[in-house]
């Protein structure tokens, strides 16, 4: 019933609308230039197509889609065109284009198809370019303009700059200016149009900026002795020096016809090796052509026979190519565009590079707390206690595996997390204190032993978890909230993620201050650290403190293994990713001083970020330097950034 | 004579180690009865080989307090010099043969050329990179065998040694060296064919007619020999008065520098030759092993040595020898599959997969109640037991007497 409701109120708009263009259809337009079209020349075609864009009517758009996508069909009986459905192999239904309403069904045979050539097809889309810019949809428009953007051409720049003055969306209107900049530094033929397009791009960081400015400073290395004087020259460039090699140089005069190309060694083989007689050639005994020396000689007694062609063996490439003069050439002739691309893709590059530093430094904030997280246990167990936990890593690995484990059970990403967090606490704390009464208490005299005892409990642990989950890694999955990325422009980007992990650095601080420097179990571990017999005969229990104080170190490791997990995957080898790592961050920072470890981390992650961008396609390398640096800096501070001083430091 | 009073373990190590060599040899394919197997020869040899850097680990860590978690690297790179020079010779005799039927001599240029693409062509490259540049001479190689590690040893020790960092200290350095080094080689471009690293060690050059049956029992002999005279050098460091510093080093760093002692030299000395000592285990080793790649070097192969030293005995160079031998061993009997798998009913348990647990434990086990490691229990026999230490320290170090051990 609605249905037809609806088709009834269509029936009667469209009967308005024909109302108001009762003198001209859209078929009138087409039978105007009906031979023409029939025709489908290029050279010829324009009139019509012109005709039909400028026509105004709505179903103008429809047609020329229709004949673009070589859907539109003329019938023989009558001449008129349509648009055709094929239903079988051999009918087809047509449609009139005004009404879009069915004409029935026609044998292929009574029906001539319209196929326009590419060529015409291009004009076609050029026109319908137009339509697109001017659709009534907004998103319409926008994905019209980013389609230009992505790949425009010189067609499109007229209608584009019509369609910018009606547009009504201040923010497509911006998007359409900037857009046919773009174009006009493309395909402009007016030199002053191109600079001032190029001039409006002064400190652009859009890609697109970028794309459209880079083919127009596209160069071309030439042999530069008979280059014409119209040519527009970037540079001139001898062979030899870094940007031009001189068998680069070679080539290129080789290829301008300035140099009779020699042989190459690999010539000279082969042709030797075709004229061996009687195992000689060119008078050397086959034997002797063990040299390159005796090579040539053969070759060139050979040539003198004129068997081969000639070659001189004092020629060598380097003296070829001194004193010649080549040239870094622009594709695009006229210097006073070169010139303003060149200024302003500089100012671009400054502010892109401004942008990237910023990136890095984000990039280098997020590393930091990564490693300050690893560390942050390390800082209270080693730096506080003294204690050396090679198993930390393993702490580390079996918070993110509880992380697996509750996401295993809690389907809801975001619950699971914030089960996992205290819970991952717990496990690692219960581990931790469970290791201290065991293991380290007995070994507090002797630091070494601890360091081989808990490696002992790093390998069981590892070789523990292997059996239980595996080697394959196991995702920890971060809740969607945690998707995505914040970006600021198109340089700069951090992701969720990151961000999380760094506000959770600054929590970890934030709690480690507050427990160190505000609650009974701060005091006291302070005390202990520092003199444990004073702090024993002030009433202070030492074994419960450094218990509880070696567990909250573990459990830090546990919550910060959550969120490692959370961006790694999580596997047995997780913790020993980072122990070494965590180490150095305890160390360089100074120990038993939590704003060292924060340096320490912040120094580090610095200069991994730093030294990457040096060379980004190796990370190893990276990471092998800033170990060399870490070694070298221990050298000039063996105590850390921030050494304790007095009684505190211990000697 | 007076060498051997300071030294009652060296004629029995002596006659045990003669004793094992002429078994092994007598029960191997080349030259006996052929009950040992080849690859079993070349697992003893490489043992032997262990047990020899096991013993320069003592000398560094048991006499003289340094935990170096670095001298696997050492080790390492030994292995890698001899390598660069098995594998370029290797190469150089299969190039020149296969070059021998073309209608053309080869030029030098392109026999190296040749090597060099057969060589770097699995880390797309064929040019030789510099540290390659001594690769064609044996002599060379065997230099450098000596050469690299020592100077790399003194270089970081210096710097390490200059600045006093000690204690846990220098064992996250020597870590972290280690570590450098091991990310280092794992490049491509390092030029040691990163993480494919140097194969086919195990074929001698211009030695193909000869079976590797008679190859293996040759290495076990230089290994034993290797062995041999590093536990004689070590013995000798440790028995006379250089051996009482480098212990008083140990117990009590800052009294020997206040008796005027060159600490910073002493131990220097040490670890270089320690260094030196471990590159040439390393230089036997990898030619038996036959594969060397930057995994070896990785940081746990080093704290594994530390492993050994402490389950043998520290402080005693026999106990090392015993913890290398005993631990490698049992662990190739246990991850190799061979050792049967124990049903519990409700689960089996599989050695492969709780080796390593075991060892963990066990090394723990070790650690807090048994210090003096296997090598302790020769203690019990001979007698000689050690004051129990109790009370609070008298001195400033960890090391140094207790209260009521003063007052016995």
């Amino acid at each position: 019933m609605l249905r037809r409701l609806v088709a009834a109120c269509l029936l009667f708009l469209t009967c308005a609308l024909m109302a108001q263009a009762q003198d001209r259809t859209v078929q009138d337009v087409l039978q105007e230039h009906a031979e023409v079209i029939v025709k489908s020349s290029r050279k010829t075609i324009a009139p019509a197509i012109e005709a039909l864009a400028g026509s105004g009517l709505p179903a103008a758009q429809d047609v020329l889609q229709a004949w673009q996508s070589k859907d539109m069909w003329q019938r023989q009986s009558d001449g008129l065109f349509f648009k055709a459905e094929k239903r079988d192999s051999k009918t087809y239904e047509l449609f009139d284009f005004t009404t879009g309403q069915s004409v029935g069904t026609v044998e292929k045979s009574d029906l001539k198809q319209l196929k326009p050539n590419s060529g015409i097809r291009a004009m076609i889309g050029a026109a319908l370019v137009q339509f697109q810019l001017n659709d009534p949809d907004p998103e319409r428009r926008r994905a019209a303009i980013l389609a230009i953007q992505r790949d425009g051409e010189a067609s499109h720049l007229a209608p584009l700059r019509e369609s910018i003055a009606q547009e009504p969306d201040p923010d497509i209107k911006a998007l359409k200016e900037v857009t046919e900049r773009l174009l006009t530094i493309s395909y402009d033929t007016d030199e002053a149009a191109r600079v001032t397009a190029i001039n409006g791009f002064k400190g652009a960081l859009s890609l697109e900026a970028r794309a459209a400015l880079n083919p127009v400073l596209t160069t071309k290395t030439v042999y530069a002795e008979d280059l014409p004087d119209t040519a527009n020259v970037k540079r001139e460039l001898r062979a030899g020096s870094r940007d031009l090699s001189a068998s680069e140089g070679y080539a290129l005069m080789i290829a301008a016809g300035a140099l009779e190309p020699q042989p190459s060694p690999d010539a000279r083989k082969s042709a030797l090796e075709a004229h061996i007689k009687d195992g000689m050639v060119g008078g050397v005994p086959v034997a002797a052509l063990n040299t390159q020396e005796a090579r040539d000689r053969a070759y060139v007694a050979l040539a003198r026979e004129g068997v081969v062609p000639p070659f001189d063996p004092s020629f060598s490439i380097e003296d070829a190519v001194t004193g010649v003069r080549f040239a870094e050439v622009y594709a695009e002739p006229s210097k006073a565009v070169t010139d303003a691309a060149e200024v302003v893709l500089s100012s671009i590059n400054r502010a892109v590079g401004l942008n990237q530093m910023f990136d890095l430094t984000l990039d280098g904030l997020s590393l930091a707390s990564i490693y300050f997280l690893a560390a942050i246990g390390l800082a209270i167990t080693f730096g506080v206690m003294g204690v050396i936990n090679m198993a930390h890593g393993e702490f580390i690995m079996m918070g993110a595996y509880t992380g697996y484990v509750v996401q295993q059970i809690v389907p809801d990403y975001t619950v699971s997390i914030i089960l996992a967090i205290p819970l991952a606490f717990a496990v690692t704390f219960v581990a931790g204190v469970a290791m201290e009464r065991l293991i380290i208490r007995w070994l507090y005299n002797r630091p070494l032993e601890t360091l081989l005892a808990t490696f002992g409990v790093s390998i069981a642990l590892q070789q523990l978890a292997k059996n239980i989950f595996g080697t394959q890694a196991r995702p920890l999955t971060s809740p969607g909230w945690l998707d995505g990325a914040l970006s600021i422009n198109d340089v700069v980007s951090i992701s969720y993620i990151r961000i999380a992990i760094f506000v959770l650095a600054l929590v970890f601080l934030g709690v480690f201050l507050f427990i160190m420097k505000k609650t009974r179990l701060g005091l006291e571990t302070r005390a202990v650290t520092q003199n444990p017999r004073m702090a024993a005969s002030m009433g202070i229990n030492p074994d419960k403190v450094n218990m509880l104080t070696f567990g909250l170190g573990s459990g830090i490791a546990g919550v910060a293994g959550v969120a490692i997990g959370l961006y790694a995957k999580v596997t047995s080898e997780l913790g020993s990713d980072y122990i070494v790592q965590s180490f150095m961050t305890v160390v360089v920072g100074g120990v038993g001083n939590i704003w060292g470890t924060l340096l320490g981390a912040t120094m580090i992650g610095f200069l991994q970020k730093g030294i990457e961008w040096f060379n980004p396609s190796n990370t190893l390398a990276a990471q092998t330097y800033m170990i060399v640096f870490i070694i070298i800096f221990i050298q000039f501070r063996p105590k850390g950034i921030i050494a304790l001083k007095g009684r505190a430091a211990g000697d | 004579m007076d060498f051997l009073k300071k030294n009652p373990s060296l004629p029995v190590f002596i006659a045990v180690l003669v004793i094992f060599t002429l078994v092994v040899t007598f029960l191997s394919e080349a030259y006996g009865t052929g009950a040992l197997s080849t690859s079993f020869v070349k697992t003893l040899g490489k043992t032997l080989c262990l047990a020899l850097v096991a013993i320069a680990m003592d000398l560094v860590w048991g006499y003289t307090g340094i935990l170096s978690l670095g001298h696997f690297a050492f080790f390492g790179l030994g292995g890698y010099m001899i390598g660069m020079w098995l594998m370029y010779a290797r190469t150089k005799i299969i190039v020149v043969e296969s070059m021998v039927n073309a209608p053309i001599p080869p030029t030098p240029s392109e026999i190296s050329d040749a090597i060099g693409s057969q060589i770097f062509g699995v880390v797309g490259s064929s040019d030789f990179p510099l540290v390659w540049s001594f690769a064609h001479s044996f002599w060379a190689q065997i230099a450098l065998v000596v050469l690299v590690p020592g100077i790399l040893a003194l270089v970081f020790g210096w710097l390490a040694f200059r600045s006093r960092v000690t204690g846990v200290y220098l064992s996250i350095l020597t870590q972290a060296m280690t570590l450098a080094l091991s990310l280092y080689l794992f490049q491509n471009d390092s030029g040691l064919r990163g993480n494919n690293g140097l194969s086919g060690l195990q074929n001698l050059p211009g030695a193909d007619a000869i079976s590797q049956d008679n190859i293996s029992i040759w290495f076990f002999w230089a290994s034993a020999f290797a062995l041999l005279l590093t536990y004689l050098i070590a013995a000798f460091v440790v028995s006379g008065k250089f051996g009482s510093v480098i212990r008083g080093i140990r117990d009590d760093e800052a009294r020997v520098r206040f008796l005027g002692y060159s600490v910073e030299g002493f131990k220097l000395f040490v670890f270089t030759l320690t260094a030196i000592l471990a590159a040439i285990g390393g230089a036997l080793y990898y030619p038996q092993a036959g594969i060397i790649n930057p995994a070896e070097i990785a940081p746990i192969a080093s704290i594994y040595l530390a492993v050994w030293v402490a389950i043998g005995g520290r402080g005693r160079l026999y106990g090392a020898v015993i913890g290398a031998v005993f631990v490698s061993l049992v662990s190739t009997y246990f991850t190799g599959g061979q050792a049967p798998d124990i049903n519990l009913g409700f689960y089996t348990i599989k050695w492969v997969d709780w080796w390593l647990v075991l060892l963990g434990l066990s090394f723990v086990l070790v650690t807090l109640f048994a210090p003096k490691g296997i090598g302790g229990l020769f203690d019990l026999v001979s007698g000689r037991l050690s004051p129990n230490r109790q009370g609070a320290p008298l001195g400033p170090d960890k090391g140094s007497l207790r209260e009521e051990e003063a007052e016995q």
